[in-house]
């Protein structure tokens, strides 16, 4: 990740970017590659917020543990958010209501939003990527 | 109005490569600026000159090499996502170039609309 310092489109336009992250961790690669959409743009110093809703909360969850089907483990790069100035993590709560999660089964600070406040922040959004 | 296109599944597997396509073509049709399409998770099989689907069906890849040609379009393939894949400069079909996910922010920030097409 050391390429992506100083990025610039030359514009300084800042745009709200919102990267939906819509599957599990394991079993397509979305989330993997998903990630390295939000670090890039972050590095273009762009207004990122990252949600997770459908089974995409699952990729928040402790424990995870890859071993068993021999992938590489990335759910520590969520803890690394941060460092990237990435702190606007929201999280769909029907979704986590269906799975049986909660925010204390989430290895991050997440912000938990209804379904109406989760429609409000799209709409406010220039951009939205889903994975 | 300058759309960005995403693409990010392969061809022929799943139709979200064909309705880009669609989706391109009629935007340019009615008026709009496509500058650029970027393919990104297996989007990037869409690049290769090395496909030959049988001679009955669409050929995604020719189709899209056209329409670049005809309306100059930047077709992007993203670097990480090829190399993971084995799609490499030498086999890509014309049109195609590879590059960084820089590329596909920009889009992001310098058009009017990013619209994705994927699973």
């Amino acid at each position: 990740m050391s390429d992506m310092d100083d990025m610039d489109d030359g514009s300084g336009i800042i745009k709200k970017f919102m990267f939906l992250n819509r599957k599990a961790p394991h079993g397509t690669v979305y989330a993997l590659e998903g990630l390295e959409v939000v670090l890039i743009t972050a590095a273009f110093d762009q207004d990122v917020s990252l949600v997770f809703t459908d089974d995409g909360v699952y990729q928040l969850m402790k424990g995870i543990d890859t071993k068993g089907i021999e992938v590489k483990d990335f759910s520590k790069t969520y803890r690394a958010l941060e460092g990237y100035d990435i702190e606007k993590l929201y999280v769909d709560r029907t979704s986590l209501d269906a799975r049986g999660l909660t925010e204390d089964d989430l290895i991050v600070d997440v912000t938990v939003l209804a379904d109406d406040e989760m429609a409000n922040l799209m709409a406010e959004q220039d951009v939205v990527i889903s994975f | 109005m300058q759309f960005g296109i995403l693409v990010n599944e392969g061809p022929y597997n799943h139709q979200a490569s064909d309705s880009a396509y669609l989706f391109a073509r009629a935007a340019i049709e009615k008026g709009h600026k496509i500058p650029r399409i970027f393919f990104y998770h297996d989007g990037v099989n869409n690049s290769t000159r090395m496909a030959e689907p049988p001679q009955d069906d669409r050929n995604v890849t020719t189709r899209w090499s056209k329409l670049a040609q005809d309306h100059g379009i930047d077709l992007v393939v993203c670097v990480a996502a090829a190399l993971r894949r084995g799609i490499k400069d030498e086999l890509l079909a014309p049109g195609f170039r590879i590059s960084g996910l820089g590329q596909l922010v920009e889009m992001g920030i310098q058009y009017d609309r990013l619209v994705t097409f994927g699973d």
